[in-house]
């Protein structure tokens, strides 16, 4: 970690160019050259898409079908974003989506964190077998059980309750996920035993104790595991297609895919753009925690 | 509340008295009634999450297999009907061919997913300048629904005003037919997969490079090592395990592959591009065949449970 924050001040860590060979005259003129191609190869790759679907949702429809393309539209129209906006019902589907997403954020976050503060400071009888069973579903492919998942959604065992169409049926699944169930454990295995024990004997419950010491240290694995279940969540798109069949009720992923056969290509453009911002925003204003989390996962392999 | 005690409480600490006991009685029964409580508290907190992971994880494992031995349709008694499920399955054409679709989209994507990405890192590794920038970019596809990016290269992939095809008409070289090719909609599909996820193999191989010692590089340029075979010789060593680590993850993640095909091409054209999980949902969302559809399930688990196997014993190390 040191060494990785080290480097992100970019001072003085040697990696495969020795700094050497970069003093030179020559050396210096070939770092600028190379850094100017992949600033360019970068923008084309990866920014070049993005700005061709946002200003290609601006173009009238002749243009957008004009060969050779214009690179940047004649006239700025609005129009697609606001047909977008009405045609598609995008507010329906932008709320279904944020309802969706914070459902299963705060399910998880409250139940993923108290399972976990359970298993890995009440000890609790079988605690290993169950750790064991949760450890052992990071093995099985979560796409390759959807069917048998969503016999049991449409269906739940002995109450017969159908949670197909119902946000729930997003919900209750997403707290089932390893990986944040995982993260919080190992978190909350580091806190020693005597911080939670000093709480105690101060009279604190354990759930006083979860609340007011536990939980204000964990904020950093809160926050990459919040970031993950919302993400899961607006990303996903084979799961709501399965869940919700009633069209007022879909996500905006579902939406799109289901209303991109008959809707005008700048409008459909739009939309996709629309339905992009949310989640490109967030990464804009958290991407420092985003990359910093993403890396730093790495590390332990 | 008072009776809440941490299980290794120190001896010297008076033991609260159990109401109506006095403190010499409450011996054996008290203790045996404070760890039922614990018992019951450490349940209370696990309740909810394990009810979920019971409901949601564990049942329906169990259900794929059993639903494969069964004609299953919703709302009647489900019938046993042995392998016929299996055997239906193995004898339809698309079976051949969506394993034969999975298997050349993985390795394909293995292919390119790892030689880019590697690369990049390797290149962004060695630059000083705008480093967040690079990071924030190559990531930026990540961000973005997987729908809104298939939906995107379909438009791109376009063989009329595509920009695939306008771009190789602008540098005058041949145009392609690209996700409307039987043999080119693979392909086209695994680039725009790559192009999708590759944000988060470049900063996990970027981490891992940032890890090794740099005096292995000093010392092996004293020894004369160029510039390739420091790459050789110490790059690729020193990240072998994560390289390994990030090749199994992306075998599971990609014989998985659903979301590209399904929006992009539905499978088309000629079934070149229907995937084991595209069959899945056909047998079942079409077809209204839950056994066949649980049958393939049961095929494509045991298949990446082996992966999983494998990378969960590599992994095991460090615990």
């Amino acid at each position: 970690m040191t060494r990785a924050g080290q480097a992100e001040r970019g001072q003085g860590v040697r990696t495969l160019v020795s700094p050497l060979a970069l003093a030179t005259a020559r050396g210096r003129a070939l770092y600028w050259t190379v850094f100017c191609a992949v600033v360019l190869a970068f923008a084309l790759a990866f920014l070049f898409p993005v700005y061709w679907m946002a200003s290609g949702a601006m173009k009238s429809p002749d243009e957008l079908v004009r060969t050779p393309p214009t690179l940047v539209p004649g006239g700025w129209h609005l129009g697609a974003y606001t047909d977008a906006w009405e045609l598609m019902r995008l507010p329906t589907h932008l709320w279904n989506t944020v309802v969706q997403a914070a459902g299963a954020w705060i399910l998880q976050l409250v139940l993923c964190t108290a399972a976990a503060y359970a298993l890995s400071k009440l000890r609790p009888a079988f605690g290993k077998v169950i750790m064991g069973g949760i450890l052992a579903t990071l093995m099985v492919p979560a796409q390759a059980l959807l069917v048998p998942k969503y016999l049991t959604i449409a269906d739940l065992p002995l109450i017969h309750v159908s949670l197909l169409n119902d946000p729930l049926g997003i919900w209750l699944p997403a707290v089932a996920n390893a990986f944040n169930l995982y993260l919080l454990k190992r978190f909350f295995d580091r806190i020693p035993r005597d911080v939670l024990e000093a709480a105690e004997i101060d009279g604190a419950g354990r759930l006083r104790t979860l609340w007011s010491i536990v939980l204000p240290m964990s904020r950093p694995v809160l926050g990459v595991v919040s970031i993950f279940a919302l993400v899961a969540v607006w990303q996903d798109f084979l799961w709501p297609l399965m869940v919700f069949s009633d069209t007022e009720k879909q996500p905006i992923s579902v939406a799109l895919v289901q209303l991109s056969q008959n809707i005008p290509l700048s409008v459909l453009i739009a939309a996709m753009v629309i339905a992009s911002i949310p989640m490109v925003l967030m990464f804009l204003v958290f991407q420092r925690h985003i990359i910093a989390g993403i890396s730093a996962g790495s590390a332990k392999g | 509340m008072t009776t809440a005690q941490a299980p290794r409480r120190p001896a010297a600490a008076p033991p609260a008295p159990a109401p109506g006991t006095t403190p010499t009685q409450s011996g054996t029964s008290g203790a045996a009634r404070r760890a039922l409580s614990r018992q019951l508290r450490a349940y209370g907190f696990l309740a909810g999450g394990l009810l979920c992971f019971a409901l949601f994880s564990w049942y329906p494992a169990i259900r794929a297999v059993v639903i494969a031995f069964q004609k299953y349709t919703p709302g009647s008694a489900p019938e046993w009907v042995g392998t016929a499920n299996f055997t239906r399955v193995l004898h339809d054409p698309e079976f051949a061919a969506a394993w034969r679709n999975t298997l050349t989209f993985t390795v394909l994507a293995l292919l390119i997913g790892f030689a880019v990405p590697f690369l990049m890192a390797l290149v962004l590794n060695e630059l000083r300048h705008a480093k967040s920038f690079f990071r924030v970019v190559v990531y930026l596809p990540v961000m973005i629904p997987p729908v809104v990016s298939a939906l995107l290269w379909k438009w791109f992939y376009d063989p009329g005003a595509g920009l695939a095809n306008e771009t190789l008409r602008f540098l005058h070289l041949p145009t392609s037919n690209w996700t409307n090719g039987a043999d080119t909609a693979l392909l086209s599909l695994v680039i725009v997969a790559t192009w999708a996820n590759m944000g988060g193999t470049v900063l996990i191989y970027l981490a891992a490079l940032q890890g090794i010692p740099g005096e292995l590089y000093e010392a092996a340029e004293l020894d004369g090592a160029n510039l390739w075979q420091r790459v050789r010789h110490v790059t690729v060593p020193q990240t072998r395990f994560i390289i390994l680590m990030l090749m199994l993850l992306q075998i599971i993640a990609t014989m998985q592959v659903f979301t590209e095909p399904f929006v992009i091409t539905g499978g088309g054209p000629e079934n070149s591009t229907v995937t084991v999980l595209y069959l899945i949902y056909k047998y079942a969302f079409l077809y209204n065949d839950f056994g066949g559809a649980c049958a393939l399930s049961v095929l494509l688990l045991i298949v990446l449970s082996l992966f999983s196997a494998l990378y969960l014993r590599l992994t095991r190390t460090d615990d």
